[in-house]
């Protein structure tokens, strides 16, 4: 096991609540939302029309483009409607509405080829992963077949997995490494096999020791493979963190792992590929942690895409009287939304209930530096934000604008309590559309 | 139930604005009571007049600006009149002190826009005011009660190597048997409210250690080629308002560089002006107007010298 860790970052307290519980499969709702855009790229095309009857596992939306993904029902039922829905990011798209029929649940054919996963070639890879619409479930839900197609002039050496999971709260991939540990271990190495990687790695964070024991005991026999613990730091799982700490290099500004020979794919994903390749299911279902101070029972639940959060959280037993802030995600990203009544989507890592914000006075900027400090990827962000308050768009640009990961820790450590990342996103936002005007 | 809706992060680390003034007002606290030991209760006078009129001036300029004024609260105009009167000689009249405290507020601070956006250090350019303003009380230096002189003015450490060419022991500027500024005197003190700082992260270590050190080392030089016309480099540390500058006055977040390459070239330099300044110059100390030098080029070293970002070309 080699130890390791980042610089940079921050070590916010860690709230992991749902640790120690194990993973509980929750039961099938009455009703599914699922929307046709739950990927980074174009949104999926509708398969199926009102009134249309839909086994498990059926593909509902196919993916619109090279960087898409299909969509699945998650149940056996009857589709109500097709109709926009809320988001947990403020946006609204598609959804196909789902009754759940009563009776026994049927599954439909997996649309791609079963074979024993030893005799899975690296194009059997890329059609399962695309065609069960498998996506990156530590949060950037970016298609996995395309990931894992890099261009061929830029060979990949080392994969990492990524059980770093440095978002204070959320604990699905602990679990999921904890209680399955061989199957994340079979899609890794099904995944150095397709893009011929020489080395894996396995990079956990020493809050959990366990997972990283439980893999060390697996790779032990196996020469490329090494267990990294890494000293738990927030945001060591993003892409860029992980590949700088474990493999020393520095993924060019604007570029992709790939560009260093690298591919980092986290446990979830590899969870759902071994789903998709020995079992058959695509990605209907993930390990949701729902979990805050105003949850009396923490949990961790394999729950269906498409389930609402409001009945995750009554069954977590939430006080959604005393909650001020509901968050999909975890505490330093994810998004808090206006009402419970939201869709488990494929990116949904957790829910996260806060009984005690308060609202914090804003204080001129005093240049301490916290922020430029801590940002992992080195912006300048006191300068950054002050260029964005005053519009100017090009020192802006020049001092990273477009780098920044939103992972929130600028903000974090602020003490004159500025929105920075706030402010990050709305100089995005204005940049684009200006670009998009001319 | 009624959910906030608002952009990430959800959660916050406990550091605040009014935290950091006021354990920087602690970190000060126990070289100002020993100002009150060595130069007895006038001392405190000196003290409570330039902050009660830093607090006083901040408050109706907030109101003036239409600003709220509740920012007069936050503990940076308390903390600009603690530091001014630390750098003010125990004799000098009440109401000079107050009108470098409402100098330092008013031009230094509020006219140039308040908290965070002031170029100079606001209590330096209090002090350098008065300075030039009245040169005669702000260079009279009364005897520490520690050091047992029967005199009605001395010189300080500085002064009197400067003009007489004697040498204060280290074991007296060390715990503050000398005469000076109500904050010049014990570098003892001042070190240990200084590591207070540095262990709780509210300053910058690379700040005191490049003053101290290029003061060292730039005196260190001169003190080797001639060991009797120099001062030795621990007398320098030791002696005038070293300390007190390079742990409380170059390390203000507002005046000081966020760039690496900057703090660097920013405390090195004033080092570098220390130096020059106290022994090339006209004048037996230096600290105020090297650190008002150097702050001027903190907007530019910011400017140009930022770090350089993950997987930028180097």
């Amino acid at each position: 096991m080699i130890q390791l860790r980042m610089r940079r970052g921050v070590h916010p307290p860690e709230g992991k609540l749902s640790a120690g519980k194990p993973i509980e499969e929750f039961p099938v709702p009455k009703q599914v939302v699922i929307p046709l855009s739950q990927h980074a790229g174009k949104p999926a095309t509708p398969l199926v029309k009102k009134r249309q009857k839909v086994k498990t596992g059926e593909k509902i939306g196919e993916a619109s483009g090279f960087i898409s993904a299909p969509v699945h029902s998650s149940v056996t039922g009857t589709v109500k409607t097709l109709e926009t829905v809320l988001l947990p990011n403020g946006s609204s798209a598609l959804a196909a509405i789902i009754a759940v029929d009563e009776g026994e649940e049927e599954w439909a054919e997996p649309t791609w080829p079963m074979k024993d996963l030893s005799a899975l070639t690296p194009e059997d890879l890329r059609t399962i992963t695309r065609e069960a619409g498998i996506v990156g479930l530590g949060g950037a839900v970016f298609p996995t077949s395309v990931k894992i197609s890099p261009p061929k002039e830029y060979p990949i050496d080392s994969v990492i997995v990524n059980g770093a999971e440095c978002e204070p709260y959320l604990t699905s991939d602990h679990r999921l490494m904890l209680e399955h540990t061989q199957e994340i271990f079979q899609a890794a190495q099904l995944l150095k096999m397709t893009v011929g990687a020489k080395r894996g790695y396995i990079a956990i964070e020493d809050n959990k020791r366990d997972a990283a024991e439980a893999f060390e005991n697996l790779v032990k026999g196996v020469g490329d493979w090494e267990v990294v613990l890494l000293k738990t730091r927030y945001p060591q799982g993003a892409e860029k963190s992980l590949i700088k700490v474990i493999l020393g290099r520095e993924v060019p500004m604007g570029g992709l792992p790939f560009h260093v020979g690298a591919l980092v794919q986290n446990v979830g994903t590899l969870y759902a590929i071994y789903e998709a390749a020995a079992r058959g299911i695509p990605l209907i279902r993930r390990v949701v942690t729902v979990t805050g101070e105003g949850v009396k029972n923490p949990s961790n639940f394999l729950t269906r895409i498409g389930t609402s959060a409001a009945e995750l959280l009554q069954a977590a037993g939430a006080d959604l009287e005393a909650a001020r802030k509901i968050v999909f995600g975890g505490p330093m990203m994810g998004m808090a939304v206006k009402a419970p009544e939201i869709p488990v989507l494929k990116s949904t890592s957790g829910i996260l209930v806060l009984s005690s914000v308060k609202k914090k006075k804003v204080f001129p900027c005093l240049y301490c530096g916290k922020c430029v400090y801590a940002c992992p990827l080195g912006i300048t962000t006191t300068r950054l934000v002050k260029y964005i308050q005053a519009g100017m768009w090009d020192q802006a640009k020049a001092f990273g604008l477009f780098n920044c990961m939103e992972c929130g820790v600028c903000s974090y450590v602020c003490p004159a309590n500025i929105p920075l990342v706030h402010w990050i996103r709305y100089g995005k936002f204005m940049v684009r559309m200006m670009e998009a005007k001319q | 139930m009624n959910l906030i809706v608002s952009s990430s992060p959800h959660i916050h680390d406990k550091e605040s604005v009014p935290k950091i003034m006021l354990h920087v007002i602690l970190a000060l606290l126990p070289a100002a009571a020993a100002s009150v030991y060595f130069f007895g209760i006038r001392a405190l006078w000196v003290m409570l007049v330039s902050i009660a009129t830093a607090e006083i001036s901040e408050y109706l300029f907030l109101l003036l600006r239409k600003k709220d004024t509740s920012a007069a609260l936050d503990g940076s105009a308390f903390l600009t009149g603690l530091l001014l009167a630390l750098t003010l000689p125990p004799s000098i009249d009440l109401s000079m002190v107050a009108i470098g405290s409402a100098v330092a507020i008013i031009i230094a601070k509020q006219m140039f826009g308040g908290f965070g956006a002031n170029i100079f250090n606001p209590a330096l350019v209090g002090r350098a005011f008065l300075q030039a303003a009245f040169p005669i009380p702000m260079t009279t230096w009364v005897a520490n009660r520690a050091s047992h002189i029967d005199a009605t003015t001395v010189a300080t450490p500085l002064g009197g190597f400067k003009f007489s060419h004697l040498i204060t022991a280290h074991k007296d500027l060390l715990l503050g048997n000398v005469a000076g500024s109500l904050g010049e005197t014990s570098a003892i003190l001042l070190l240990l409210g200084g590591l207070y700082l540095l262990i709780r992260k509210y300053i910058d270590w690379r700040i005191p250690v490049g003053v101290l050190g290029s003061v060292f080392v730039f005196d260190g030089i001169l003190w080797l080629f001639n060991s009797r016309k120099y001062p030795d480099p621990v007398f320098m540390l030791l002696a005038g308002g070293l300390m007190l500058g390079a742990w409380f006055m170059a390390t203000d977040p507002v005046t000081s560089p966020v760039s690496p390459a900057g703090i660097w070239i920013y405390s090195i330099g004033i080092g570098f002006f220390v130096v020059l300044i106290r022994v090339f110059g006209g004048m037996p100390e230096g600290v105020m107007y090297s650190i008002l030098i150097m702050n001027s080029f903190v907007p530019l070293m910011d400017k140009y010298l930022r770090q350089r970002m993950l997987g930028e070309k180097k």
